[in-house]
């Protein structure tokens, strides 16, 4: 659309008159619209598979994709057999479960706190998870080397709890929550930074594990997230309905039977528990859990039945797509793949928000 | 259906916004409140639908105090049409209305056939089937207003609240809700309170009128009971003149404000 002003005023047609010119919308009453929702849903599942496929072949070493397919049905042998099954699907099938895991907490805690600025690293949860890790590494690197994912895990779900702690008020609000998260990220932030200006350690390895990374990532970092992607989407998915009524608001969620502040507290639990374990294994990976859901929601609609699912997709395409890039943009270096889907996510959001207005 | 308050009280803090309110709403009965702003309606009302603790007294539905009620089965009772809501973004009027089913359905269940005949007669009803697919954010105050009075329909209650269900409506669209509320009080025993600013609309279109002042209740009766220039000078600190038209319903004249 054009900004310069219409020739002809448009006619005066009351309430309905500013929508002439969206073409989605059909004056006929009784003609329902086609519902493009499930196509997006595929779309999405198919550009997944699209990216993850190519991050199996592209590399240091390229791998043709029929050798890509043989080594995944194991007919293959040798050198690219090892290299897709033991370095690239690993690392290519982490990065969509931590995508998918960023992706959708986001847009749970978005519905919960009802802000679109709500991300999993505003609420406090992987501040938390960074907080505890280098902690523990400054008190005992020796042990702490070898066990930061549970470390960061167990981080953020004190960072989560902390952050509900100090919004309670018999209840907890949206905005309370929301600013309590603010607070107690930009303290540990802060606790992280000083840590690490003091510490004697070499802290190449923190640093990089900080701006987060899925650096020689391989089935032990899937096996350890699995489970928790597994119950999360889970969840996530049987109470979509019920994140579709309490973004309606506290009175109306309650009017229609739902217990607002149970249902509050389950949900920030389910986000801690997705944001956790991605921090755990990939470090503190920026923008995917709070832009993806705007996407998901710009191409869906709102109704998380459908947001949910196409959330975890394009998270879990964006995340391989950005490790991808990460790894062989500089090669032989590696770039932190968090500055990765800054430099995607942030040009996009940019143009999904001008494009709107 | 009985939704009943008895000695209900309610305070915010320290501070006491209904005193003793003492009423009980009989099945397919519909009762206006009208008050002077602040004078307690819409806390009364929040009350009646579960959403405040009363201080002292009890509010009970079918003879079981409120909070005893599960809240799903007490949403396929009783829904609450508010004044204002927050802006919901992204999300189309039916798939607004359609959360209106959100207490009829299981925990894993799919739209029913009842659900979406529900659906579809809540949106035909408001007169919202042509705007079923438009977002939410894109229409007129009044529209949004409809839908989510739609969204109450669609929760199939037997006692509607409403919170001032006209206020944002044009004069065809409020003749369009409160008639609607009418035919289904008529054709379903609908029990219905709502609080309304227009005194001529109370006496239309209610049985019972309820005047509130400063959380107690001045008077309660039928309109020509309650409706005198005493009355409403009274709650209002307005002189009126209470005309009958031609049609035997009552005209509220406003004067002026009385003297003091």
């Amino acid at each position: 659309m054009s900004d310069a002003p219409s020739p002809q005023p448009s006619p005066a047609r009351g309430e309905g008159a500013h929508s002439a010119d969206r073409s989605s919308f059909s004056p006929l009453p009784l003609t329902r619209r086609l519902d493009r929702r499930p196509l997006v849903l595929l779309g999405a599942l198919v550009l997944l598979g699209a990216t993850m496929v190519a991050g199996i072949a592209l590399g240091s070493v390229r791998v043709p994709l029929a050798d890509v397919w043989a080594a995944l049905l194991g007919e293959h042998e040798g050198a690219r057999r090892f290299i897709v099954w033991n370095l690239r699907l690993p690392r290519v099938l982490l990065a969509a479960l931590v995508g998918m895991n960023l992706a959708v907490a986001g847009t749970v805690l978005q519905a919960v706190t009802r802000n679109p600025l709500a991300d999993p690293h505003l609420l406090g949860l992987s501040a938390g998870g960074a907080l505890l890790a280098v902690l523990a590494l400054h008190l005992d690197p020796a042990t702490a080397v070898g066990n930061l994912p549970p470390l960061a895990f167990l981080g953020s779900l004190l960072g989560a709890a902390l952050v509900y702690l100090l919004a309670w008020r018999g209840g907890v609000s949206p905005t309370r929550l929301l600013l309590a998260g603010v607070a107690v990220a930009a303290l540990f932030g802060a606790f992280t930074t000083g840590l690490l200006l003091v510490s004697t350690l070499t802290i190449q390895a923190i640093m990089s594990w900080l701006a987060g990374g899925l650096y020689a990532r391989s089935w032990p970092y899937v096996r350890i997230l699995a489970p928790y992607w597994g119950v999360g989407m889970l969840a996530a998915l049987l109470l979509a309905r019920r994140l579709d009524v309490l973004a309606l608001g506290d009175e109306p969620a309650s009017v229609l039977g739902v217990r607002v502040q149970r249902l509050r507290a389950v949900l920030t639990g389910l986000a801690a528990l997705l944001t956790g374990s991605a921090v755990a294994v990939a470090g503190l990976i920026g923008f995917v859990g709070l832009v993806v859901p705007h996407v998901a929601r710009m191409l869906v609609g709102s109704g998380h039945r459908y947001a949910l699912p196409v959330a975890a997709l394009l998270g879990g395409a964006l995340l391989v797509l950005s490790d991808l890039i990460a790894r062989t943009v500089a090669s032989p270096r590696e770039l932190p793949v968090g500055i990765v889907t800054a430099a995607i996510g942030a040009p996009f959001f940019i143009y999904l928000l001008r494009r709107r207005t | 259906m009985s939704l009943a308050a008895r000695a209900l009280t309610l305070d915010y803090g320290a501070r006491r916004v209904l005193h003793g309110m003492d009423i009980t709403l009989r099945a397919g009965e519909i009762v206006a409140l009208v008050g002077p702003n602040g004078s307690g309606k819409s806390t009364f009302l929040r009350a009646l639908a579960r959403l405040l603790r009363p201080s002292g007294g009890v509010v009970e539905l079918d003879g079981r105090a409120l909070a005893a009620w599960s809240p799903v089965r007490f949403a396929r009772r009783v829904a609450l049409l508010s004044q204002a809501h927050e802006p919901v973004e992204q999300l189309s009027v039916r798939g607004l209305v359609a959360l209106g089913r959100h207490p009829h359905q299981g925990f894993l269940s799919l739209p029913s056939a009842a659900d979406r005949t529900a659906i579809e007669t809540a949106l035909e009803q408001t007169a919202l089937l042509p705007l079923a697919e438009r977002r939410i954010t894109e229409l007129s105050g009044g529209e949004q207003q409809r839908a989510w009075f739609a969204l109450a329909l669609a929760q199939e209650p037997a006692v509607l609240l409403l919170d001032e269900p006209t206020a944002h409506l044009d004069l065809a669209h409020q003749f369009t809700v409160l008639e609607l509320v009418v035919r289904l009080n008529q054709l379903r025993g609908l029990s219905v309170v709502m609080a309304l600013h227009d005194l001529g609309q109370a006496a239309r279109y209610a049985e019972r009128i309820v005047i509130l002042k400063e959380g107690t209740m001045l008077a309660e009766g039928s309109a020509a009971e309650v409706l005198t220039p005493a009355s409403v000078r009274a709650a209002f600190g307005v002189e009126v003149e209470i005309l009958r038209a031609s049609t035997g319903v009552l005209v509220v004249a406003p004067l002026g404000r009385s003297g003091d």
